[in-house]
């Protein structure tokens, strides 16, 4: 095979990932990377088939979007029953669910973190493909911390099915308020896992500073302008501006760091909209008041950005304390608000995993959240109903609209991820245009830009990978019309092989 | 020159009551549809909704159901059970594309020939004006281009 | 290479969550990963179809496949696993019985795409573009795989030889399951991997079900206030329990919420919506019109509430729709 044939490179499937995605790279006659394209080749149609379903239905039917972050849907869908219903649970009740919720987000930072996006960081993106997955991990910061993030995992899933019923697809929610209240040796079992996990996320910010920042070549790495795209950020915030994952507005602060616009949920649809291409299902949300200008960064592009470097961005303060501290010498480190660095957001995790936790100790602390009074029946006639909140991967919508009987008419959802589908299709394609030279391919440029995309992503991996643990990778060379020229395999050895 | 559509319906008739009226109107020499194929069941409670539904998936093009008047069922409560059934079976399969002629209830006594002719007519003829009942999607299309 | 067995995971049209389950087996997963030999993992793994095509045929012991096929790329990866493996096991909701997707079914591609692409409020799509099996951009031909109009369980595309039920499955299950695989205890072909008894045998409220329950009126959860101790039918809320497998342990009773039907029906049930139709007709309902139509009045959508996961294994397995618009 000669050099000048090669026209496209295709990465299937891109891994450590929740969801399926394949990225197709497009080269010029010079070898130069000329597109790249993320593709999500998948749809099941969840804004159709919601249609004729009961309102109360959809907390458990729309949590099935996602088994990784189930309980985010199932919150924002009880919120859009809250309000389709006009009815306010009882103080007990929201104190549960945001329990819940951080409860949740605290066990999800730390998959992710500790299985998933984060090995390229603990490791190292040079760092040989054989390490760079959980057991790597490990292997830098001890076999007993190994355990001590399994352990803490399975006690914050224990917590969220005692709440929940279930930790994947819970049952909790209603209109209204929650299923069952909190018993008192249930708060406890809450108190002593959330003091344990306060601990747990200052040691994870303890070994990101031991490993990563003083390491000056991941510094510089985080720094560099390949992983680096100004656009807008968006996050729910309190009344004081400070990172709320389950309730308030939302705000979006500009590329150089003003606020752009607050708005309430309500009032979603003026400011967010829709693009779709033909070559995805996936769509690209993008900031309706500045407009679709393409795949492009800037201040005079729509494109946003969503989940933990966004809310850091579009805030301005973390609602506790030690948390507040951990965001300081963020921001002290990296540069003023806001940090356009992409892998930033793996940092940036870490301080929301604190802030998760701490607000697990203040809720669990709380002598009203087992109080037994934690419904309130709705009486008014549905009609209409948005929800957010903020998941893991960023900000999650859902909006129904209802027949008298309260059965679904109609269903717009906007699901996180889509808000940052068009930053991470312009990542892509500049992490490919910036490491793949002359066509030329290897073992550490694919995992470049496969970086790109897990640091916006919570992933589905597994604390498994291959074992003796790599992900092999294969690469398919195409012409201009499609035809194979070659196949690249990275080996489970991190060896790479033409076939 | 295709054959014209001839309805064919799966009746589920209790043995006490609707079977016996069946025999009646035979014996009686009353002239009705020749659609139907009649199953033989102790009672109407007996109807399970997956053999309605399984008819429908085998070919069926109209289900009728025959059983005793409210009151006087062989069994006491068979009937109300069947009455029950059917009314959460009529909505789901309702919901399911199925158009509600094409499935009916009927209380039948054993002396009642002459209404197992004229229920099953009126049947056949709504049935026929409904047109086949296509149980199985019987190709899948995948298009290659997605159109408006 | 090991001489473990070699097991493989793979997912169709699914949310990950049978995947999470995997992960929370927590300190077991170590166990079960130094048994065997996980060989095909796309969330871990790299999976690249001419691999697979190289591995012999039947030299992956088991592979546990979740998700329903809804697009032509599953359609072939569940085809293609299930040459090379020497078991396959449905493994969750989806593939079981269609799951949560199966509700598509209620129409087709030519109803859901537009819905998705050019009806949502927040897509206004001046051009009306709508995604395609081949497209061209930039001089570039993209291609995507193609969507069915109907969901299919995984039995409806392939031999299937075990089943492990559940959305998601429990982790007990799950261990359930791979360690009679590991010790060559697995039953006869085409088994549940659960018990062949309904949910109410292991419900904690089962002190308080009634012998008999002739409810006038059936609620809806959000309707009232549920008690924690009492049989939820009892309560006048619709629980599908005494129509669906045991096996979960009542996860969604104890957290005070009816059992929606995830672990489908027992071995003597074809389909599973008809018979719980057939449960709950039991348990409610009047002598004539009027006290039935009351009774029934708080389940408006009969296949969101009886076929909410099984729409795709049922015997009708979809809507009859009119053909195009």
């Amino acid at each position: 095979m000669s050099e000048p044939e090669r026209r496209r490179i295709t990465i299937d499937p891109v891994t450590r990932l929740e969801g399926h995605g394949r990225i197709e790279i497009c080269l010029d006659e010079r070898g130069e990377v000329d597109r790249a394209y993320f593709q999500v080749p998948e749809l099941r149609g969840f804004e159709k088939f919601c249609e004729g379903r009961l309102a109360e239905d959809m907390p458990q039917i729309t949590s099935r979007i996602c088994g990784v972050c189930p309980t985010a849907h199932h919150m924002a869908s009880v919120k859009a029953l809250d309000s389709l219903y006009q009815v306010d649970p009882p103080p007990a009740a929201k104190k549960i669910r945001e329990l819940v919720y951080s409860t949740f987000m605290a066990e999800d930072h730390i998959l992710h973190f500790y299985f998933l996006g984060g090995p390229d960081f603990i490791v190292g993106p040079s760092a040989p493909a054989a390490e760079r997955n959980v057991l790597g991990v490990i292997a830098k910061v001890g076999v007993e911390v190994g355990r001590k993030v399994i352990t803490t995992r399975r006690k914050l899933r224990e917590l969220s099915a005692l709440a929940g019923g279930k930790a994947i697809h819970p049952v909790l929610g209603l209109p209204g308020g929650v299923a069952k209240a909190l018993k008192r040796e249930d708060q406890a079992r809450f108190c002593e896992v959330a003091k344990e996990t306060v601990d747990f996320a200052l040691f994870t910010l303890d070994t990101f500073e031991k490993v990563v920042l003083k390491n000056t070549d991941y510094v510089n790495l985080i720094l560099s302008d390949t992983f680096t795209h100004r656009t807008y950020y968006m996050g729910m915030v309190d009344k004081s501006n400070q990172i709320n994952f389950y309730d308030g507005p939302i705000r979006v602060v500009s590329p150089s760091g003003e606020e752009f616009i607050k708005f309430r949920s309500e009032s979603y649809l003026d400011y967010l909209t829709e693009h779709v291409e033909p070559w995805t299902y996936m769509k690209f949300c993008f900031l309706k008041p500045v407009g679709w200008k393409g795949f492009t960064e800037g201040p005079e592009s729509g494109v946003y950005c969503v989940a933990p470097l966004a809310r850091l961005n579009a805030s301005e303060r973390m609602a506790t304390p030690l948390a507040q501290e951990a965001r300081e010498q963020f921001y002290a480190t990296l540069g003023s608000k806001p940090v356009h660095h992409t892998l930033a957001n793996h940092w940036a995790r870490i301080v929301e995993l604190l802030y998760a936790a701490e607000r697990m100790q203040e809720l669990s602390a709380d002598p009203q959240i087992i109080d037994p009074h934690v419904r309130t029946l709705p009486i008014a006639t549905p009609r209409e109903g948005i929800g957010v909140v903020e998941a893991p991967r960023g900000t999650l919508i859902h909006h129904y609209q209802t027949d008298e009987k309260g059965i679904i008419r109609k269903a717009n959802l906007i699901v996180a991820t889509q808000n940052n589908a068009a930053r991470i299709a312009l990542g892509v394609e500049k992490t490919a245009k910036a490491f793949i030279r002359a066509g030329n391919i290897s073992d550490g440029i694919l995992n470049m830009v496969e970086m790109t995309f897990r640091a916006y992503d919570p992933c589905l991996g597994c604390a498994t990978h291959s074992m003796p643990g790599n992900m092999p990778l294969n690469i398919r060379v195409r012409d201009r019309q499609g035809r194979i020229l070659a196949i690249l395999q990275r080996d489970s050895e991190g060896r790479i092989h033409k076939r | 020159m295709p054959d014209p559509f001839e309805p064919r319906i799966v009746a589920f008739f209790c043995n006490w009551c609707t079977y016996l009226a069946a025999d009646l109107a035979g014996t009686s020499r009353l002239k009705y549809a020749p659609n139907v194929r009649v199953v033989r069941l102790m009672c109407s409670g007996r109807v399970d909704p997956q053999f309605v539904l399984n008819a429908f998936a085998r070919g069926a093009d109209g289900v009728l159901i025959g059983g005793c008047h409210p009151g006087d069922c062989h069994y006491q409560e068979g009937n109300y059970k069947a009455l029950r059934r059917f009314h959460l079976l009529k909505r789901l399969l309702r919901e399911m594309g199925i158009e509600e002629e094409r499935i009916r209830l009927e209380w039948i006594s054993a002396s009642e020939g002459d209404k197992v002719r004229s229920v099953i007519n009126d049947m056949v003829e709504k049935v026929r004006a409904l047109g086949p009942f296509t149980a199985r999607v019987t190709e899948d299309r995948v298009l290659e281009e997605v159109t408006a | 290479m090991s001489d473990k067995p070699k097991v493989a995971f793979y997912w169709c049209a699914s949310c990950g969550g049978c995947e999470e389950t995997v992960v929370d087996l927590e300190e077991k997963l170590l166990d079960v990963v130094a048994a065997v030999d996980i060989v095909y993992w796309p969330v871990a793994l790299d999976f690249k179809r001419h691999e697979l095509e190289t591995m012999p045929d039947g030299s992956i012991v088991a592979t546990f496949l979740n998700g329903a096929i809804r697009t032509t790329e599953q359609e072939e990866m569940a085809q293609l696993l299930r040459k090379k493996s020497q078991l396959l096991f449905a493994f969750g909701s989806c593939s079981h019985l269609g799951g949560i997707p199966g509700l598509a079914n209620l129409w087709d591609r030519e109803r859901i795409l537009p819905t998705v692409y050019r009806e949502s409020p927040s897509t206004p799509n001046p051009e009306g573009t709508v995604p395609r099996r081949v497209s061209k951009v930039n001089g570039d031909a993209l291609s995507l795989p193609g969507l069915f109009d109907t969901v299919r369980t995984l039995d409806q595309v392939v031999d299937v030889d075990y089943y492990v039920p559940g959305c998601p499955p429990t982790p007990k299950i799950l261990l359930a399951a791979l360690d009679a695989l590991l010790n060559g205890k697995l039953p006869e072909k085409g088994t549940v991997l659960a018990p062949d008894q309904a949910l109410c045998e292991e419900c904690p409220r089962k002190e308080s079900r009634p012998e008999q329950l002739s409810l006038a009126e059936v609620k809806r959860p959000h309707q009232v206030l549920i008690d924690e101790t009492t049989c939820l039918l009892a309560q006048g809320v619709l629980c599908l329990g005494p129509a669906t497998r045991a096996g979960c342990e009542a996860l969604c009773v104890k957290g005070n919420m009816p059992c929606t039907g995830c672990f489908g029906p027992t071995s003597r049930v074809k389909d599973f919506g008809g018979k719980a139709l057939s449960a709950m007709a039991s348990v409610a309902g009047g002598k004539d019109e009027a006290e039935i139509a009351r009774a029934f009045e708080n389940i408006p959508d009969s296949v969101g509430t009886f076929y909410r996961y099984s729409l795709p294994s049922s015997l009708l397995r979809r809507k009859r729709l009119e053909a195009g618009r």
